[in-house]
């Protein structure tokens, strides 16, 4: 298994790669498709890309948590956090490719 | 947010390209998405998030009809935390 991580940079190589346009154009549409993926999850929205997965926005209510050095009680406000369900393709390829 | 909708409002905004490469283009990033983490690599997206991949140890499970114990192999899952800008903008836009 050979340790590295994809960025930006590659996945704008690989659609300069694939489509003909500049690497400048390249970065620049990589780039807005991670921002109206964000918007819409910033907006509330849930973002579903078939064969990819689905994000969603969830609502967590406000609790009480305790600061684990001090052991006192902090109440933690209602927040909203982003949960990702891989679909079964990503899951299939992901768990095929691990094993080989 | 479906997956034409998004091609949609990005071919809205480069009507110089023709919808077809817009459709290339933003498969092109998903499926690249899913080859690296096929490889075992992470792929770290600053502001957005990381996909990484976790390995699920191999157990016994058990068959919660009947009961019964059946081994679980080893497996391989995609991961995705929310990148800190993001997570940030999902609690102040009101």
């Amino acid at each position: 298994m050979s340790e590295s991580t994809l960025t930006r940079m590659d996945l704008a190589e690989a659609v300069f790669r694939e489509v003909g346009l500049s690497r400048n154009e390249s970065a620049e549409l990589v780039e807005s498709v991670l921002r109206h993926i964000s918007d819409a999850l910033a907006g509330g929205e849930s973002v579903k890309i078939s064969s990819f997965g689905t994000f969603n926005v969830r609502t967590k209510s406000a609790r009480m948590g305790r600061n684990p050095k001090t052991g006192e009680e902090v109440p933690i406000s209602p927040r909203r956090v982003l949960t990702f369900r891989p679909s079964h393709l990503m899951k299939e390829r992901v768990d095929a490719g691990n094993k080989r | 947010m479906i997956k034409s909708e998004l091609i949609q409002r990005i071919a809205d905004e480069n009507p110089h390209l023709y919808q077809r490469d817009v459709e290339r283009i933003v498969g092109t990033v998903f499926d690249q998405i899913i080859e690296a983490m096929a490889e075992g690599n992470r792929v770290e997206l600053r502001g957005f998030g990381a996909f990484s991949v976790k390995k699920r140890d191999a157990r016994i499970g058990r068959n919660p009809r009947t009961g019964e114990a059946v081994p679980v192999e080893q497996k391989f899952v995609p991961f995705f935390k929310t990148g800190k800008l993001l997570r940030d903008r999902l609690n102040d836009e009101d």
